[in-house]
């Protein structure tokens, strides 16, 4: 092969540039079962959450009257109108589920979507300006960290009044400093290496330096914690809610329709079971995709 | 290593500041002024009312208010709560052992299956042993374990019926408050059953409670087993005739162990968060009950009170992980 030939190979690799880091990244991430299975559940999910109006059977809030705690279909006394079973006011619990995926995912966007908009830009101030600035944020994330999340937020909601926005600012905020921590860790690293300076020297602005030119370098380990954080905001959200500091009844979010069901649990296992079940399917299929995404993403955090 | 403790504690200092401002901040940010929470449904007459504002020292500026609590905070005195009137620190020092023994109890049981679980699994690599605990680790990681204790509760409890569904010990037994810990004033009252039925009670809150760190545990042993196990000293240790159980029992496991301790360490946070929701499940009590009781109940002063001391209890205990991970590895001394 001659020289010049080689050199068209690479300038023609270079041509689909995001295609082929999508295939990169593909390829790596495919490696890992479990993450594809992950991705493949999480995709049904969030199909379910938006057909929920034409998958889900009945209306989530709508009573029948002549079904209280009915047994799934295949117990003694179901019926399959209603697959799996009634709650204790007659409301179909395999509805109620489906558009409880809804509110997971919905709660789960918006926390992770708040807490990194506002941790990276935090975490891009302090990596970027260092002292005082970096000093002040830096211990004030150390205080929010000083608590237990869970507790935090719900003394937060406690404050706030109880709902679902309010649990959903309360967990952003619990969750933020791991994106500032992360953030400023990432920048102070890139801070030093010759493109920044490079990009200096020829004059580029503090916010496009800041923004353009550093931040995209940075992105590998947040979208990773962006994965952990939404499954940890979709499990603090369910346990608020169990706790009445969530969602409201008759809201049909997993973590709410738990705490109804807690009194029936001897007597009527499904009403427990399955909203637990969605709960603890979500999270996973999530956590699988996040290892993926580690992985495939930030190979210092590999594990073998 | 003097060195080393003082600049951790100069680190803290100002975080431990932070808290009581915010705990300070908190009780606030509350609608309404805490006198007429006092008074409850009741109110109060608007000279009752001035009397008592001033009398707490409500009328006077914020950093005043702050100086008078921080004043309060380093004698000891947290506030009073408000249903039952006693003294919040001594509300929290009489629930707390109960907390205390379930987290450890349940640190005892995540690291008894724990890490053997992730050293096995990292001997055996790419085994059906492996996989089965990795799967089961990350679904343990993703429990919500306020449903896992309800499972438990219906299956134990509900059809076998091994195990009561709530509180430390059963009513038969009265069992005097010498250590605070129900295991050991139950064998130090000499009651025939008193132990096994705290032992029955306590089971299944420990074993929800411990599950993520278990999880935690297994997955941290796992990879750090396997990146010990590839350093050139456990080579060499083969290649000197060392039988397999040595190898990972002295050689590996001992340098595996640094990682995991301050996994362990750090899993306080983590205990207190489950408490709040294992607590309740059970009706154990203990500081996580306390805590969301209080919230419920609008015992601000409590909920004020056990947020500091919680916070401070989780930071002490971190400094103690950080200073012993200084001590096991000194490389950690000197960096920063």
């Amino acid at each position: 092969m001659t020289q010049a030939h080689i050199l068209q190979e690479e300038i023609d690799s270079r041509r689909g540039g995001y295609r082929a880091l999508l295939a990169e990244f593909w390829a790596s991430f495919s490696e890992n079962r479990g993450a594809v299975y992950g991705l493949f559940f999480f995709i049904c999910i969030v199909l379910i959450a938006i057909f929920a109006n034409f998958i889900a059977p009945h209306e989530p809030t709508e009573q029948f009257r002549e079904a209280f705690l009915q047994p799934p279909f295949w117990q003694a006394g179901g019926d399959l109108r209603f697959p799996l079973g009634t709650d204790a006011v007659g409301r179909d619990l395999l509805s109620r589920l489906i558009f409880g995926a809804r509110f997971s995912l919905f709660i789960g966007c918006i926390v992770v979507s708040v807490s990194l908009i506002i941790g990276v830009f935090l975490g891009l101030c302090a990596g970027y300006f260092r002292g005082k600035i970096d000093i002040v944020i830096m211990r004030v994330m150390d205080i929010v960290l000083a608590f237990p999340s869970l507790l935090l937020a719900l003394v937060l909601v406690s404050v706030l009044g109880p709902s679902l926005i309010n649990a959903m600012i309360a967990i952003a905020i619990v969750q933020q400093p791991h994106y500032v921590r992360l953030t400023r860790a990432a920048v102070m690293g890139e801070m030093t290496k010759d493109y920044v300076t490079a990009a200096r020297v020829v004059g580029v602005r503090m916010l496009r330096l800041m923004f353009i030119t550093v931040l995209p370098n940075c992105m590998g380990p947040l979208i990773v914690q962006a994965a952990l954080s939404f499954s940890s905001a979709v499990l603090d959200a369910a346990a608020l809610g169990f706790l009445g500091m969530g969602a409201q009844p008759p809201t049909p979010e997993w973590g709410t329709m738990l705490a109804e069901a807690r009194e029936f649990i001897l007597r009527a296992w499904w009403v427990v079971t399955f909203p637990g079940l969605a709960i603890l399917l979500t999270v996973l299929a999530i956590n699988l995709m996040g290892d993926g995404l580690r992985d495939a993403l930030d190979p210092k955090l590999k594990r073998s | 290593m003097a060195a080393f403790f003082l600049r951790k504690l100069f680190v803290l200092l100002p975080t431990f500041f932070g808290v009581t401002l915010l705990a300070f901040v908190f009780i606030h940010m509350l609608p309404g002024d805490p006198i007429l929470l006092m008074a409850g449904e009741h109110g109060m007459s608007p000279e009752r009312h001035a009397t008592l504002m001033k009398e707490f020292g409500y009328d006077r500026p914020y950093y005043i208010q702050y100086g008078l609590y921080l004043k309060g905070l380093f004698h000891g005195n947290l506030g009073q709560s408000i249903i039952t009137r006693k003294p919040v620190l001594q509300e929290f020092l009489t629930l707390f052992p109960a907390t205390i023994e379930l987290s450890v109890c349940a640190i005892f049981i995540a690291v008894f299956f724990g890490l053997p679980a992730g050293m096995i699994a990292a001997t055996k690599r790419g085994s059906v042993f492996d996989h089965a605990v990795m799967t089961g680790a990350l679904a343990g990681y993703s429990m919500p374990i306020f449903w896992w204790g309800l499972l438990l509760i219906i299956f134990f409890s509900g059809i076998l019926g091994w195990t009561p569904v709530s509180g430390r010990i059963s009513l038969m037994f009265f069992v005097e408050p010498t250590t605070g810990f129900m295991l050991i004033d139950s064998l130090l009252s000499d009651q025939a059953g008193a132990f096994r039925s705290a032992i029955s009670h306590l089971i299944l809150p420990a074993l929800v409670l411990g599950t993520i760190p278990l999880a935690v545990i297994a997955r941290q042993t796992r990879s750090a087993m396997l990146e010990v196990l590839g350093e050139d000293y456990v080579r060499t240790a083969r290649a000197k005739g060392l039988g397999p159980i040595r190898v990972i029992g002295v050689h590996a496991l001992r340098n595996a162990m640094i990682p995991v301790i301050t996994t362990i360490g750090l899993q306080v946070g983590t205990l207190f968060a489950g408490a709040i929701l294992t607590e309740t499940i059970f009706s154990w009590p203990g500081i996580g009950k306390w805590m969301v009781d209080s919230i419920f109940r609008r015992d601000y002063p409590s909920v004020q009170g056990g947020l500091l001391l919680i916070a401070t209890v989780v930071m002490l205990v971190n400094l103690v992980v950080d200073l012993l991970y200084g001590l096991i590895n000194p490389q950690i001394r000197y960096m920063d």
